[in-house]
């Protein structure tokens, strides 16, 4: 890349401008002994084209929109379409969520992403004893189709995009958003949206697991196979870092184990007979923007080289929308502070700056109020503006990746990636990512990084402005949403209302043809769908599942 | 002399599967050297007691981010007392709003500690009250 002459010439003036710059520090000693990353890269002071001696632009960046993707998957990015703005919602019963969705479209969000509340997302209906306390809190309580059709009263589905956080029941939720599809006459094939479906980081980090590791992967390629032939708009999976980081992973271990996860899904369909050119473009991504900016914004590049790469070289995959790392970004919820809660405001926005800057699909921004409560309605259309004025008033969107060629950013992407590579190669060698979690690999390592951060902040060696520094009184913020506490009483009487109402035999044989293909290979989503036609509920469904399956048993480490 | 080695249970109750806060404050009280056992997730109030009292442990410390804790927690003060257990130290931890906390202190929780809290507060308050 750089004139050999050139380059020694720069090495030459570099060494002797080391030197005397040590010598100032004699004089005037830098801030800390050592400067570096989240992630414990080390930061230099300053970087040049000697740290990239190796740089090849064709090889390492290419163009925007061309392999390996490192500028970004479109060749004008936000040139021809902003991000898009979709902030992650629910609480309560439909009717109070869908009132959140429309006022949050009415302030110009442009897609939807849909929060369930725990029992949804473990597979229980809101009546079982395990939900005590927890319908509607930190979502929406969807027990049958009826749940999802009030949810999206007055929403035409050809109009909006929706993004779906759900995972071990992810088809009995997207087979209920098809038969919404189908009332509302709209062709399955104008669907676009996104299903979560990711259950490895559930194993991982987050927690909803319900089945064991093989039914589980099976569902989820039966997801890919049914929405390949019937959905083609639909993206079948996120395969998400955000909760990886948020358990307190660095941002290597973020894009290392989210990878690691993507090979293992691209394995198990290729295994379940799918062609990874067919799937391969439906698959994206979930990460998160945390503090440290540069690095951040070297991630999501490196993310998108590796992951090209290993589409490319690894699975074979020849169509370019198969090598694409197409993501999703929330800044990070850990990030916030319940102290002086309005700082997490300018937090928030140079998070969504650094996601932008490293070429996100679409964005969520936190709200200021966060760490004490579901978001009010004052601080969500705040959280909405701060990615507007990123995205409409400050140009860092008129140019695809601003930032390709600083010669910081440049070294730190390849520094990710060759760390991201690491923890691959050494995942591999445990026998794959169910492996590696099976073993208890990621989650060793994510604690250590999570308890390591913490003593960092009680040790004054991380500031956490409010915290440990510049600590004063403030002011508790107002108006706090509070989630009506008769939701479980009125989702309870609902869903006792529907058992009556529904055609019981209907749903009883819809029920015993889901266990018989349920006990084959055959694939679920068909008998799924006719289920959820019927009205029969999450936890009916899953009850099902559960008694074929068997449950998946959480191994305690600490 | 020696000191009595503290007992401590970590617990997270309800479905709430955010268990980065439960597994440092599990480690850090390890590290200032008392006993912890960990509960892993989806506890309830009556798996917690029961396990509070086979393990003989002085202090429950329970953590929980989903919002449900003015259902979950009170019951586990209750279920110990019922149980001849109400001297068990019981704090807990997570996104809880202010406005919550004089409940959760008067159906027995010593001590509610919000984000941002250091461990060296928890571990404090955890030897300074311990029976």
């Amino acid at each position: 890349m750089f004139d050999k002459n050139k380059l020694a010439e720069l090495k030459e003036k570099k060494a002797a401008w080391k030197k005397s710059l040590e010598k100032s520090l004699e004089k005037r000693p830098e801030r800390k002994e050592k400067f570096e990353t989240d992630s414990k890269i080390p930061v230099e002071p300053t970087y040049t084209p000697v740290e990239l001696e190796d740089f090849d632009y064709l090889q390492d960046l290419g163009l925007p929109g061309e392999y390996p993707f490192t500028r970004g998957v479109q060749p004008n990015m936000y040139r021809g379409r902003f991000f898009t703005m979709r902030q992650y919602a629910g609480f309560g019963s439909a009717e109070e969520t869908n009132k959140r969705f429309r006022y949050l479209l009415e302030q110009g969000q442009t897609g939807l992403s849909i929060a369930f509340d725990l029992p949804t997302q473990i597979g229980f209906d809101s009546d079982h004893p395990l939900a005590r306390g927890e319908v509607g809190k930190v979502g929406v309580a969807i027990d049958s189709l009826q749940d999802m059709e009030d949810l999206f009263t007055g929403i035409p589905l050809d109009k909006v995009t929706t993004s779906m956080t759900i995972n071990s029941p992810a088809a009995v939720i997207m087979a209920m958003y098809l038969a919404m599809a189908e009332k509302q006459g709209i062709p399955f094939d104008k669907l676009g949206g996104t299903i979560q479906n990711d259950i490895l980081k559930e194993y991982v980090a987050r927690g909803t697991y319900i089945f064991p590791p093989e039914p589980s992967m099976k569902l989820i390629t039966d997801i890919f196979a049914y929405c390949g032939e019937h959905v083609p708009m639909w993206n079948t999976i996120s395969i998400s870092g955000y909760h990886i980081r948020e358990a307190g992973s660095t941002a290597v271990q973020e894009i290392a184990f989210t990878l690691a996860n993507g090979i293992a899904y691209v394995e198990a369909a290729i295994k379940a007979g799918l062609d990874v050119d067919g799937f391969g473009p439906r698959l994206s991504f979930f990460f998160n923007a945390h503090q440290n900016f540069f690095e951040e914004i070297a991630k999501f590049r490196a993310a998108r080289r590796v992951w090209a790469r290993i589409m490319k070289e690894r699975f074979e995959a020849k169509n370019p929308r198969s090598q694409m790392l197409r993501f999703h970004t929330q800044t990070a919820g850990c990030s916030l502070t319940a102290q002086q809660p309005m700082v997490n405001i300018m937090r928030v926005a140079f998070q969504a700056l650094s996601a932008c800057l490293g070429g996100t699909q679409s964005l969520h921004t936190n709200s200021y109020d966060e760490a004490l409560a579901l978001p009010s309605e004052h601080a969500v259309s705040l959280a909405l503006r701060t990615q507007q004025v990123v995205a409409y008033e400050i140009g860092i969107t008129d140019t695809a990746d601003p930032l390709g060629g600083s010669y910081f950013i440049e070294k730190l992407t390849d520094q990710i990636e060759e760390q991201v590579m690491n923890y691959i190669n050494r995942i591999d060698e445990i026998g794959g990512a169910a492996k590696a979690i099976e073993q208890g690999f990621m989650q060793k390592e994510i604690q250590q990084s999570a308890y390591e951060y913490q003593k960092e902040v009680e040790e004054d060696k991380r500031t956490v402005i409010g915290v440990n520094k510049f600590v004063t009184e403030y002011e508790e913020p107002t108006g706090l949403l509070r989630v009506d506490p008769t939701v479980t009483e009125r989702q309870v009487e609902k869903l006792e209302k529907k058992r009556q109402e529904r055609d019981g035999k209907k749903v009883a044989e819809a029920l015993k043809e889901l266990r018989s293909v349920a006990q084959t290979n055959e694939n679920l989503m068909p008998v799924i769908l006719e289920a959820v036609k019927a009205y029969a509920t999450v936890g009916e469904i899953c009850g099902v599942l559960r008694e074929v399956y068997g449950e998946f048993q959480q191994q305690v480490l600490l | 002399m020696s000191e009595k080695i503290i007992r401590v249970l970590v617990a997270k109750i309800g479905l709430d599967g955010h268990d980065r806060g439960a597994k440092v404050i599990a480690q850090a009280l390890k590290d200032a050297g008392m006993e912890v056992i960990y509960t892993g997730l989806r506890q309830t109030p009556e798996s917690i007691v029961e396990t509070a009292i086979q393990e003989d442990v002085q202090v429950i410390g329970m953590s929980i981010l989903s919002g449900a804790h003015m259902q979950l927690l009170p019951p586990v003060t209750e279920y110990l007392r019922n149980q001849g257990a109400g001297d068990i130290l019981v704090v807990s931890g997570g996104v809880i709003p202010k406005d919550d906390i004089p409940f959760l202190k008067e159906a027995g929780i010593a001590e509610v500690f919000t984000p941002g809290t250091s461990t060296v507060d928890i571990i404090k308050f955890i030897k300074d009250n311990v029976s």
